[in-house]
Order: C-alpha cells, then sequence, then structure tokens
C-alpha cells in the first residue's frame, strides 16, 4: 500500500516531497548543555577528527557521518543523538529553570534530556512512559547527561496521577506550568531514518493510537496551570493524529485551552482545517506541518497551546 | 503497623538534615553528604545549595534539584549519586561526571593512553599518584579542560577501574 499518497491532497510540492522521502538522513546529534558548551564539543570534534557539519537553525546540532557513541564526547554525556527535527518542539515549549514541567511520553528521553538542558537543570521535569524498558532506557540516557531535575513515573499517560507530588497534608494537586506531549504515533515522518517505517501502517492502527492521543493530550492539559503552555508534537502526516486530536481538545468539556500563534526557525506549513470528510476548528491552522522537503529533514507535527482555565 | 524505624526499599525518602533528625538507623545525613564531598574532593557545599538527597534501598543515594513531599514512590528521583553504607562511601559514576569538575583535591588526571584503559574497565600500574587511596575522581584532558571520567579505586600503586560494565568502552 502507498501510505504517503493519501496525503497528495495536503501538500503543495508533492513531487519533492516523494523524493525528499526516497532520501536517507544525515546522522545529528544535540550538545548537552549541562556537561558541555557546542564550543567545546566541536573542539574535541577536531581533536579527534571527527567530520561535523553544523545545522544553521540551532548551535547545539551538528550533522556527523555517524553515531559517535564510541567516543570521548559521548561517553562524558556531552551529545545525544537526536534527528534534527525532533530538537523543534522542547524548543517551541521554552521551558524555563525552575519551572514544573511535564513530558508524559518521555522515554527513550532525546527531548528530556533537551528540556532539562533548556531547563538548566533546575526545577522539575516530570518524565513519564508506560513502557517499563523503555524507562530503562530513559533513566540511562538522562544519566549519562547529567540531568538531576528528573523525577521518572511509570504509568499509562492518560490517567497520570499527581498524587506523588502532593504533601501529606491534602494540598491541592500542584499543577505543572508546562508540559510536552510528544505522542506516540504512527511515525511516518521517520521514514528517511527507518525505511521499514511504514511496513506495520495500517488505518485501523490509526484510528487506534488517535484515540490514546486524545486520551494523553487531555490529561497532560488538565494537569497544567491556567495561563500555562503545552506543546503536542508527532511525527506523522495523518491529520487524524495531529489537526483532529487538537480539535478533539479544543471540544473538550473536560479541559479549556486555545492554540496560539508560534516562529520556528524552520519552515513549515500551516495545520489543516478539513481532511476527507472531517473540518477542524479554524485555529488548528496555527500548528505547523514540516514536510521533509521544506528543509530537507524527517517529517514532524508540532502545535502550541494555552491553558485558558 | 510499619515499622516506622526500617527504610522502605520502594520508595525514596529525604535525607535528614543532621544526626539530631534522623529516624532511620544507619541512614547518612545531608550534612554527612556535604563533608563527604568537601573533605574527600574539596568540592564546596554550596554546590548542592539547590539539591535535595534521597535515600532508596539501604545506602542508595540519590541526587535532586528540586523539592518533592517525602517519602515519594516513584521510578527515579533525580539521579544515582553515592553508596553510604559500606565502610567507605563511593560516588557512583554518574555523581562524579556531573559534579566532579568542582573537585579540587583527589583528581587523578590520566594521560591519553592511561585514560583509555581507565574507560575499558583496566587495572593499571600507577606509581606518580601521591594523593590519597581511596574512591578517587579519575580525569583527562579534553578540548583545553580537565575532565571527570568516572571513579577509581586508588590502593598501593594501583588504579582500579569503578566504571560499570555496561559505560566501559574500548576507543
Amino acid at each position: 500500500m502507498d501510505v504517503l499518497a493519501r496525503y497528495e491532497p495536503l501538500v503543495d510540492d508533492y513531487e519533492a516531497f516523494r523524493a525528499a522521502c526516497e532520501r536517507p538522513l544525515p546522522s545529528v546529534v544535540r550538545v548537552n548543555d549541562i556537561k558541555a558548551t557546542p564550543e567545546r564539543v566541536r573542539r574535541a570534534f577536531d581533536e579527534a577528527g571527527t567530520e561535523y557539519e553544523r545545522v544553521d537553525w540551532h548551535d547545539g546540532l551538528l550533522r556527523v557521518e555517524s553515531q559517535p557513541g564510541n567516543s570521548w564526547p559521548y561517553v562524558h554525556g556531552w551529545v545525544y543523538g537526536q534527528e534534527e527535527v525532533s530538537a523543534v518542539p522542547a524548543e517551541v515549549l521554552a521551558p524555563e529553570p525552575g519551572e514544573r514541567v511535564f513530558d508524559p511520553c518521555a522515554a527513550p528521553g532525546s527531548k528530556t534530556t533537551q528540556l532539562a538542558a533548556l531547563m538548566n537543570d533546575r526545577g522539575l521535569l516530570v518524565a513519564n512512559d508506560n513502557n517499563l524498558g523503555r524507562l530503562s532506557a530513559l533513566r540511562s540516557n538522562a544519566e549519562r547527561c547529567g540531568v538531576t531535575s528528573v523525577v521518572v513515573t511509570n504509568s499509562d499517560a492518560r490517567n497520570f496521577s499527581l498524587k506523588p507530588f502532593v504533601g501529606e497534608e491534602g494540598h491541592q494537586p500542584p499543577l505543572f506550568d508546562r508540559a510536552l506531549v510528544d505522542v506516540p504515533c504512527s511515525c511516518e515522518g521517520t521514514i528517511r531514518k527507518n525505511p521499514t517505517a511504514l511496513e506495520q501502517w495500517d488505518y485501523s492502527h490509526v484510528q487506534g493510537i488517535a484515540g490514546v492521543q486524545k486520551g494523553i493530550l487531555t490529561r497532560a492539559v488538565e494537569a497544567t496551570r491556567p495561563g500555562g503552555t503545552v506543546v503536542y508534537s508527532t511525527c506523522t502526516f495523518a491529520p487524524e493524529e495531529n489537526e483532529a486530536v487538537l480539535d478533539h481538545v479544543l471540544e473538550s468539556d473536560r479541559v479549556r485551552c486555545e492554540l496560539v500563534e508560534f516562529d520556528l526557525p524552520l519552515d513549515a506549513a500551516p495545520g489543516v482545517t478539513e481532511w476527507e470528510d472531517e473540518t477542524y476548528d479554524q485555529s488548528v491552522e496555527r500548528a505547523k506541518r514540516i514536510y521533509p522537503h521544506l528543509n530537507d529533514t524527517g517529517g514532524f507535527f508540532c502545535a502550541k497551546l494555552e491553558v485558558t482555565a | 503497623m510499619a515499622d516506622e524505624s526500617a527504610n522502605d526499599p520502594h520508595r525514596f525518602e529525604r535525607l535528614p538534615a543532621t544526626e539530631a533528625d534522623r529516624e532511620v538507623e544507619g541512614r547518612a545525613t545531608r550534612a554527612e553528604v556535604l563533608a563527604f564531598w568537601s573533605e574527600n574532593y574539596g568540592v564546596d557545599p554550596d554546590v548542592f545549595d539547590c539539591h535535595t538527597f534521597w535515600e532508596k534501598g539501604a545506602g542508595k543515594v540519590w541526587v535532586f534539584a528540586d523539592d518533592l513531599p517525602s517519602p515519594v514512590d516513584v521510578e527515579a528521583v533525580g539521579m544515582t549519586f553515592l553508596r553510604t553504607r559500606q565502610e567507605h562511601w563511593k560516588p557512583t559514576t554518574d555523581a562524579v561526571q556531573r559534579f566532579g569538575r568542582h573537585a579540587e583535591e583527589n583528581v587523578l588526571v590520566l594521560d591519553r593512553e592511561e585514560a583509555e584503559r581507565f574507560l575499558d574497565g583496566e587495572t593499571q600500574d600507577l606509581p606518580r599518584w601521591d594523593g590519597d587511596w581511596g574512591y578517587v575522581v579519575v580525569a583527562h584532558e579534553i578540548a583545553d579542560d580537565v575532565e571527570p571520567i568516572g571513579v577509581g579505586l586508588y590502593l598501593r600503586g594501583e588504579l582500579r577501574s569503578q566504571i560499570p560494565k555496561g559505560r566501559q568502552r574500548n576507543l
């Protein structure tokens, strides 16, 4: 089945989109600012003769020949292998040092460690995942990166409990200032990194996972204080998993939030308001669709929400 | 009824500030932890001003950048930091990599080949060291500065690498 063909009506330059999806992606590492500066990592790469290329929109991203797992900068936790476009949502969330931040689908930890670095490793970063095996990868990645601000929990993010964070005197549950909701998805946008990504694609899976995504986003908005920020991201092009999930949360009786405009240092297309027989709230246009051909990256979807009450 | 004086291995409890606040027998105090880093490695206690210390299981101390109600039942609170229930306390590799740059004493700086052997988990003869015997911060020079690699056990002219098996590398 030609999965990507279903997006032809959405993509401006469809030929370029298909061509980009065929090209493999370069390996990229992100500098972990908790332990090193971009300048020092570049110097260590120079000393070791490791070739790299700087990514123009982000000082801490370097394109490398291969993942340098067997190198001093990796051993020191100075770098983390992370696809360029997956560094976007944490930058959009922009957490501040000392804040309370929620990462409901955290493993294996590329975005978690990036959030911790943006927070200068100060404050409370709750990293949750429902899969115990993936949590152990998250923990070892966070420790290699020297993250001390993280609290790791193991639960279904749809029913995430704030109870561990409430004192025994029964205070009000302390809500989060920000949440990064980077949900499990059908992963079409990773096709350049993982050419078999679409082999398991199945429409019933898209429908099933969209239900999970709605539950996770709703709970994350609920756990964030009024005035707080929630970023929703996926690596799929499917409107069922993107705009439809946002539309669901905007309509929900359980939570109140709105989509807000934001700038990106990468080219992107707006969210779509019509797909097949569905129409979505007009404000989903404020979300960004990053197609592989626009910046020569993987595919991504990102939306920024403000909790209103 | 639960025994309040026992250590519960399934939850994290904040270390008491001082001995006067101690309720669990044998548990390290915050004051002792700060003294350990200061006396052995010359790490200024101010470095940990914003951090709290937690125990999960007997003698496994974790460092956390914020505070939480104690006890707390979660998978991890910050990162592993120190083992305290043996006669000699032992910092973790993660702790030394994260805080070792603040150390001013018992920092053993290796040359390139020595550092590679250390990372590979080897024990090596190193008679030139004139610091204390025991657990030392092992470091090397990279990109114009000294960077800690992990913990070594120095005894009788010999440096034993304490890098955990899963972190050892043959560069």
